[in-house]
């Protein structure tokens, strides 16, 4: 999947050429892109014609209101969609240049590329290192486990509170170290997008603000989508913002500042004003 | 709300209520109860009416004794109960060999890939094979069964043998393993699943990997029900097993170790512990005489034999649980 030079690829994995690219961070390449996506649930249609270019190793938000199609467009990234008969899905999503709705993309191979963390902590009524290896050990990892797991800990900043328990099970865990956990899993087969269902959803605010300050430091080596209903969670710790709104239309997409403080749609500056939704 | 100047009706019920309430909690007690002193009555009487047996046989010799002849038409009773655990054990163990990688292996077909409309289909299906009387597959194995392995695989097998009866009650238990097995894996929060999938895990590896063992202790309650059903299965036994106590022949392997051809036990005809209760009572029976109470120390054994299994399936159940 990596590796995909050779197919037609229609994305430039460039520069971005962003008019209101007045931040300091550098430009970034192009991880992950929508080209006329549509998505519909039996006769019901989830998403709307979306086309968006999502940056690498940037935090890039999705919000809006209930049922406008934002998780289920992160679910199309990673193919989750496939699992719910009713689904289908047209037009293209790219990942590293590659469409992964093309006949020959395996998901499993494509998830093993892109994690993902869900609303609710899920992890494994396994032990924690167990946790934690288990991509690695469904990839057949043949590098130092133990090593994976401890990075992947400390990577999820969860390390210097489970390391005297790694072999308790993870479900011992408060719900927000459940949730780092998750998160450890998510990264420890290393993969290059970190998809977020609403990961701090069902977390007290201090659980929550620590995953916050988690997913800043992700950024750093991952590209991190997240599906949030918390417009200050966008607005704190997002590059990028997309606001979907009702019927699954992508209506402005720009970078987080804008968004929030000069949109150009008065439907996004009514929805985040509270006016809507 | 808050207007009403009238304050809420917050008097007890009448009467009326309270004892309707009172009887309703009573008639629920009251059947658990009947359960509970069923269970404790047969217990009694098995034990004393055991005690009575005992008094002429020791424990020993039942326990250890290698001949069963209750009724013999010369005189010399035997009560030795070992040909009849050989009996139970050999149409058990066969039978769980069958049942359970059969029974499991349908179990994660219908929770984890079955569609839901072959799964409509296939579990009322499965309960059927499980309504068939016990009689059915008796005869099914003694005209169907023994010819067919007779005329395939074991020329010299007797016409009332072990291993019939025990592919026999093997297959009845099927729907047991599966049914519950699969209710224990469907109960598995989808979540875990998703959790899976998204790690890049394959069907295989999440049903395998995830969903059995996040299950595992309902899996195992299937299995201990499923032998014990095995244990006291008795209708398939009598008729395609028949009704001989008789002991395997024990070879000496290597270094003396004592061992016993699989094919002397299976291939012939045997006798369970259920099949020699059901001869006592066939038989001129009158209360009060030995092989009468030899039914209740048998009886007794039977007990024992289902709790160690239970005992034990708890234990392997309770080291390998994942609860979720």
């Amino acid at each position: 999947m990596s590796n995909s030079t050779t197919d037609d690829s229609l994305i430039t994995t460039e520069v971005q050429t962003d008019s209101n690219d007045g931040r300091e961070a550098p430009a970034a390449g192009t991880a992950v892109a929508a080209r006329d996506l549509d998505v519909f649930y039996g006769d019901e249609q989830a998403i709307d014609d979306v086309t968006m270019e999502i940056p690498e190793k940037r935090v890039t938000a999705l919000i809006g209101p209930s049922g406008c199609g934002k998780s289920t467009f992160l679910r199309c990234i990673n193919r989750m969609n496939d699992m719910i008969e009713i689904c289908r899905v047209e037009g293209d999503v790219e990942f590293g240049g590659k469409n992964v709705y093309d006949p020959d993309v395996d998901p499993v191979a494509l998830r093993r590329k892109i994690g993902m963390v869900f609303q609710k902590p899920n992890p494994f009524p396994k032990s924690i290192r167990d946790n934690v290896a288990y991509g690695l050990k469904i990839q057949d990892f043949d590098g130092d486990v133990d090593q994976r797991v401890e990075e992947s800990l400390k990577g999820a900043a969860l390390w210097d509170e489970v390391k005297d328990q790694l072999d308790s099970s993870g479900l011992e865990l408060s719900g927000g170290q459940q949730q780092r956990l998750c998160i450890a899993r998510a990264i420890a087969p290393d993969p290059e997008v970190i998809l977020m269902d609403e990961p701090t959803s069902a977390l007290d605010p201090v659980a929550a603000s620590k995953i916050e300050d988690l997913i800043d430091d992700l950024a750093e080596e991952y590209t991190v989508i997240i599906v949030t209903h918390n417009m200050q969670q966008a607005a704190r710790i997002s590059d990028r913002t997309a606001v979907f709104l009702t019927g699954g239309e992508l209506v402005e997409y720009d970078d987080t500042a804008k968004i929030f403080e000069d949109p150009e749609e008065q439907r996004v500056e009514d929805y985040i004003t509270g006016k809507f939704g | 709300m808050t207007d009403s100047t009238e304050s809420p009706d917050l008097t007890r019920r009448g009467g009326l209520t309270r004892l309707k309430e009172g009887t309703y909690g009573g008639l629920f007690a009251a059947c658990a109860a009947i359960t509970l002193l069923t269970t404790a009555a047969i217990f009694v009487t098995l034990l004393s009416d055991a005690v009575v047996f005992f008094r002429s046989i020791s424990i020993v010799e039942f326990l250890t004794g290698t001949n069963w002849s209750p009724n013999p038409a010369g005189g010399g009773q035997a009560f030795g109960i070992i040909p009849l655990l050989i009996g139970t054990l050999t149409v058990t163990i066969t039978a769980a060999f069958i049942s359970i990688p059969i029974g499991t292996l349908t179990a994660i077909y219908l929770s984890e890939y079955a569609t839901p409309n072959a799964r409509s289909i296939l579990k009322p299906l499965l309960e059927i094979l499980a309504g068939i009387p016990t009689v059915v597959y008796g005869y099914f194995a003694l005209v169907y069964v023994t010819p067919a392995l007779k005329a395939t695989l074991f020329p010299e097998m007797s016409t009332f043998n072990a291993l019939a009866a025990s592919i026999m009650v093997g297959i009845m238990t099927i729907p047991m393993v599966s049914s519950i097995s699969e209710d224990a894996m469907s109960a598995v929060p989808d979540e875990l699943r998703q959790a899976g999938y998204g790690l890049g895990a394959t069907k295989f590896e999440v049903s395998t990997g995830i969903v059995v063992p996040a299950s595992i202790s309902g899996i195992a309650s299937s299995y201990i029900l499923a032998v014990s059903r095995a244990i006291g299965e008795t209708m398939i036994v009598v008729v395609a097993m028949g009704a001989q106590a008789r002991m395997p022949e024990v070879q000496q392997a290597l270094f003396g170790i004592p061992f016993v051809n699989p094919a002397d036990v299976l291939l012939q005809s045997g006798m369970t512990i259920t099949v020699a209760m059901v001869q006592i009572t066939g038989g001129d029976l009158t209360g009060g005489t030995l092989p009468y109470n030899s039914m209740f120390a048998l009886g007794l054994a039977l007990f024992a034999v289902t709790l160690v299994m239970n005992v034990i399936s708890d234990i392997i159940a309770q080291r390998y649980r994942e609860e979720y």
